[in-house]
C-alpha cells in the first residue's frame, strides 16, 4: 500500500509540473503566433511608399495612361485624375485585372504616421508633470492617508476600459466644441497615460535608497531640494522608461480616437481638426472589403508592433544596466 | 571672505531653501489631486450625461432585449441593452474559462519550475504580450484566427453535435461570434493574470516551501498544498484584474463579435457586446436619448471594473501584507 501511494504521488507530481509546461506552451505559441504573422504579413506591405506616401484609393487604373501624366495630389480631390475606365456595354465580362478588386495596395500611411506621433506626443506631454508630480508626491509622501487615495484613483483610471475616457472626452471636449479633433484625442490618450507614469514613478522613486535621502537631509538640504538634485536624478533611468512605455500604450490605443480623433486621409497639422493615426488605419482597413487595403492593414499593424517591441526591448535593456525594477 | 555657515543659521531657518517644501508639496499634492478629480470628472460625467436615459428607461437599459434607436412605424424607440451585456458576460466568461485555469499554470511554471535560463526570456514574453495593441490582435483575428477557426472548429462542431446543442448551433456565415471574441479575449488577458499570479507566488516565505519539503511532500504537493493556499486570494485578485480587462475591452470586441443586436443562442452567431456598442454607436447617434443610452452603458462598464479592481486591489493587498517580509 504504501508502495502504491509513494507512486501515484510521484506521477502525480510529474503529471502536474509537466501540465504547467505544456499551459506555458499552450499560451506562448499562438502569442509567438501573432508576433510572427504580424512581422512577415506586415514586412510584405513594406515598400517605399508606404512610408512616404498618403492613402490613396483602390484602383489598378494607371493614372498615366488615363491622362499621359501625373497629377499633382491634390488633398480636396483624392480621386481627381483617377477615372474610372468607360465600359461600352455593361454586359461585357470584366478582364480580371480591371476589377479594382485585385488593385495591388496604393499609397502609405505617412498620415497615421505622423498623426499617431503628434496625437501621443502631445497626450505625453499632458500626462507627464500630472504624472510625474503625483509619482513624487505618492513615494515620498507614501505615508499619508490622502496617497492612499491617490494610489487607488489611480488603479481605478487604469484598470477603466479605454473607451470609457474616449466616452468621457467625447462629451466633454468633442460636444462642446463641436468638432473632432487631435487635441481631444491627446487628452484621451492623457487620461490612459497618466496612472501608467505615475505609477512607474513612484516605484522607480521607490527603490531610491532611504540612504540617499538621508544623507541629502545630513547636508542640509530640504525635501524638495534633494528630491529635484538627489533622488529624481537617481531614478530617472527607470522614470524614462515608464514614460516610454507610456507612450507606446498611447500609440496603440484605438477605442479612444474612434470617438474622439475620427480619422482622415490626408496629412494635417491642425491639430484642432480630426487627424490620421495608425490605430485608426488599422482598423479601418482591417474592415475595407478591398484585399490591397487588408495588406495595409497588416503594415500598419506592423508599424504599430515594431514601435511596442522597440520601445520594450530598450526599457529591457536599460533597466537591466542600471539594476532597477528587479523582481 | 566667505561666510561661514554655522549650525544655529540653518536651525533657525533663514536659509531660503527652507520656504521651498511648503510649495513642493502643495505642488505635488495639486497634481496628484488632478489624478483623483480625472476619476471624479469621468464618474460624475458619466452620471450626469446619463442621466436622461436612464430617468426614460431605468434598468431596461440593461435588461430590455430591443436596442431601436430610429423610431418606425412597425417598430417604436426602444433601447434595451441586454443583448449587448449579454454578449459582455458570455465573452468574458468564455475568455476567463479558457484563460484562468492556463494562466495560473504559466503562473505557477514562471515562478516555481521552470528553470531559471527560461524565466527572463518567458517573463519578458509575458510581459511584451500585455503590452501588444488590442487592435492588433483583431487584425489577427480577423485574418487568421476566424478562419482557421472555422474550418477546424466551427464547421466541424455546427454540422455535428450543434444539432442537438443549440450553443453550437450553424450556420456559420461570416465566423464572427462570441466564441471568437471570447478565444481572443482569453489570450488578450492570459499575461495580465499570469504575471500577477506569478508575482503573488514570489511573495510567499520561503519557510512555507521548505517546511512542506522537509516532511517528505513532493514538488507539486508542495505548490498545491503550502503555496497556493497561502496566496489564493491574490490569484483570485488577479483573476478579477483579468475579468475587469476581458469586460472592457473594446477593439478587439469590435472587430471579432460581428455587432449584431440579434440575440442568438448560438456562440457562433454574430452579437455585440457593450463597449463595442459604445465604439460603434456613439459618434453617429441620432438622438440625445440615444447618446444617453450609449453613455448609461460606458457607466455601467466602468461601475462594474471600478467593482472588480476595488476588490481585486483590496485582495492583493491583503496578500502582500499578510506576507510582509516575504520571500528573501
Amino acid at each position: 500500500m504504501d508502495k502504491y501511494n509513494y507512486r501515484r504521488r510521484k506521477i502525480t507530481d510529474q503529471i502536474m509540473r509537466n501540465l504547467t509546461a505544456v499551459a506555458t506552451g499552450c499560451a506562448v505559441i499562438p502569442l509567438i503566433a501573432i508576433i510572427g504573422y504580424v512581422l512577415t504579413i506586415g514586412a510584405g506591405a513594406m515598400s517605399w511608399s508606404f512610408f512616404t506616401d498618403v492613402y490613396q484609393p483602390p484602383s489598378n487604373a494607371v493614372v498615366s495612361e488615363i491622362t499621359g501624366e501625373e497629377p499633382a495630389y491634390d488633398p480636396n480631390d483624392p480621386f481627381a485624375g483617377i477615372a474610372d475606365a468607360p465600359s461600352e456595354d455593361p454586359n461585357a465580362p470584366v478582364d480580371p485585372a480591371d476589377n479594382v478588386y485585385n488593385a495591388a495596395p496604393r499609397g502609405g500611411v505617412l498620415h497615421g504616421i505622423l498623426g499617431t506621433l503628434m496625437i501621443a506626443g502631445i497626450g505625453l506631454l499632458l500626462a507627464l508633470p500630472i504624472g510625474i508630480f503625483a509619482g513624487i508626491y505618492l513615494s515620498e509622501y507614501r505615508d499619508e492617508r490622502y496617497a492612499t487615495i491617490v494610489r487607488f484613483c489611480c488603479d481605478v483610471l487604469s484598470g477603466s476600459p479605454s473607451i470609457v475616457a474616449g466616452v468621457t472626452i467625447y462629451v466633454l471636449v468633442v460636444l462642446q466644441t463641436k468638432q473632432f479633433s487631435a487635441f481631444a484625442g491627446s487628452i484621451a490618450l492623457a487620461i490612459l497615460m497618466i496612472p501608467i507614469v505615475t505609477r512607474t514613478t513612484e516605484e522607480m522613486l521607490k527603490l531610491v535608497p532611504e540612504t540617499m535621502r538621508e544623507a541629502a537631509r545630513g547636508l542640509g538640504a530640504p525635501t524638495w531640494y534633494s528630491t529635484f538634485t538627489v533622488v529624481l536624478p537617481a531614478a530617472l533611468p527607470g522614470i524614462v522608461t515608464g514614460v516610454m512605455l507610456a507612450f507606446a500604450r498611447g500609440a496603440g490605443e484605438t477605442a479612444p480616437l474612434i470617438l474622439t480623433v475620427l480619422g482622415s486621409n490626408i496629412i494635417s497639422t491642425d491639430i484642432f481638426k480630426p487627424m490620421a493615426a495608425l490605430p485608426l488605419l488599422t482598423y479601418r482597413y482591417t474592415e475595407s472589403p478591398y484585399p490591397g487595403e487588408n495588406t495595409q492593414a497588416w503594415g500598419a499593424a506592423f508599424v504599430l508592433m515594431m514601435l511596442v517591441l522597440i520601445m520594450n526591448i530598450l526599457v529591457r535593456v536599460a533597466t537591466r544596466r542600471t539594476g532597477g525594477n528587479s523582481r | 571672505m566667505a561666510q561661514q555657515l554655522t549650525p544655529p543659521q540653518w536651525s533657525t531657518g533663514k536659509s531660503p531653501m527652507r520656504h521651498g517644501d511648503v510649495p513642493f508639496r502643495a505642488g505635488t499634492v495639486a497634481l496628484a489631486s488632478a489624478v483623483v478629480l480625472l476619476v471624479f470628472a469621468v464618474a460624475g460625467m458619466l452620471y450626469v450625461s446619463s442621466q436622461e436615459a436612464r430617468t426614460a428607461f431605468g434598468w431596461d437599459l440593461l435588461f430590455g432585449t430591443v436596442w431601436n434607436p430610429i423610431e418606425t412605424e412597425l417598430s417604436p424607440m426602444s433601447f434595451g441593452g441586454w443583448p449587448a451585456v449579454r454578449g459582455t458576460l458570455l465573452s468574458a466568461l468564455i475568455a476567463l474559462i479558457i484563460a484562468a485555469p492556463l494562466a495560473i499554470g504559466i503562473g505557477i511554471f514562471l515562478a516555481e519550475l521552470c528553470p531559471l535560463s527560461l524565466r527572463t526570456p518567458l517573463s519578458f514574453l509575458v510581459e511584451l504580450l500585455a503590452a501588444v495593441p488590442s487592435v492588433i490582435y483583431g487584425v489577427w483575428g480577423v485574418f487568421v484566427f476566424i478562419p482557421f477557426f472555422n474550418s477546424a472548429f466551427a464547421n466541424p462542431i455546427s454540422t455535428t453535435i450543434g444539432s442537438y446543442i443549440p450553443w453550437f448551433a450553424g450556420p456559420i456565415s461570416t465566423g464572427r461570434g462570441l466564441l471568437v471574441t471570447g478565444v481572443i479575449l482569453a489570450l488578450m488577458i492570459l499575461p495580465t493574470i499570469a504575471s500577477l499570479t506569478r508575482d503573488v507566488l514570489g511573495l510567499v516565505p520561503n519557510t512555507q516551501r521548505e517546511a512542506m519539503l522537509a516532511i517528505g511532500a513532493t514538488r507539486w504537493e508542495t505548490i498545491w498544498l503550502a503555496v497556493i493556499p497561502y496566496s489564493r486570494a491574490g490569484i483570485i485578485g488577479a483573476i478579477m484584474l483579468g475579468l475587469g480587462r476581458a469586460l472592457g475591452e473594446t477593439m478587439a470586441a469590435t472587430m471579432l463579435v460581428g455587432n449584431s443586436q440579434r440575440i442568438s443562442e448560438s456562440l457562433f452567431a454574430p452579437a455585440t457586446t457593450a463597449a463595442s456598442l459604445v465604439a460603434n454607436e456613439l459618434t453617429n447617434s441620432v438622438s440625445s436619448l440615444h447618446e444617453s443610452a450609449l453613455i448609461s452603458v460606458a457607466f455601467a462598464l466602468f461601475g462594474i471594473t471600478l467593482f472588480l479592481n476595488f476588490g481585486a486591489r483590496l485582495l492583493i493587498w491583503y496578500v502582500e501584507r499578510s506576507t510582509r517580509g516575504g520571500r528573501s
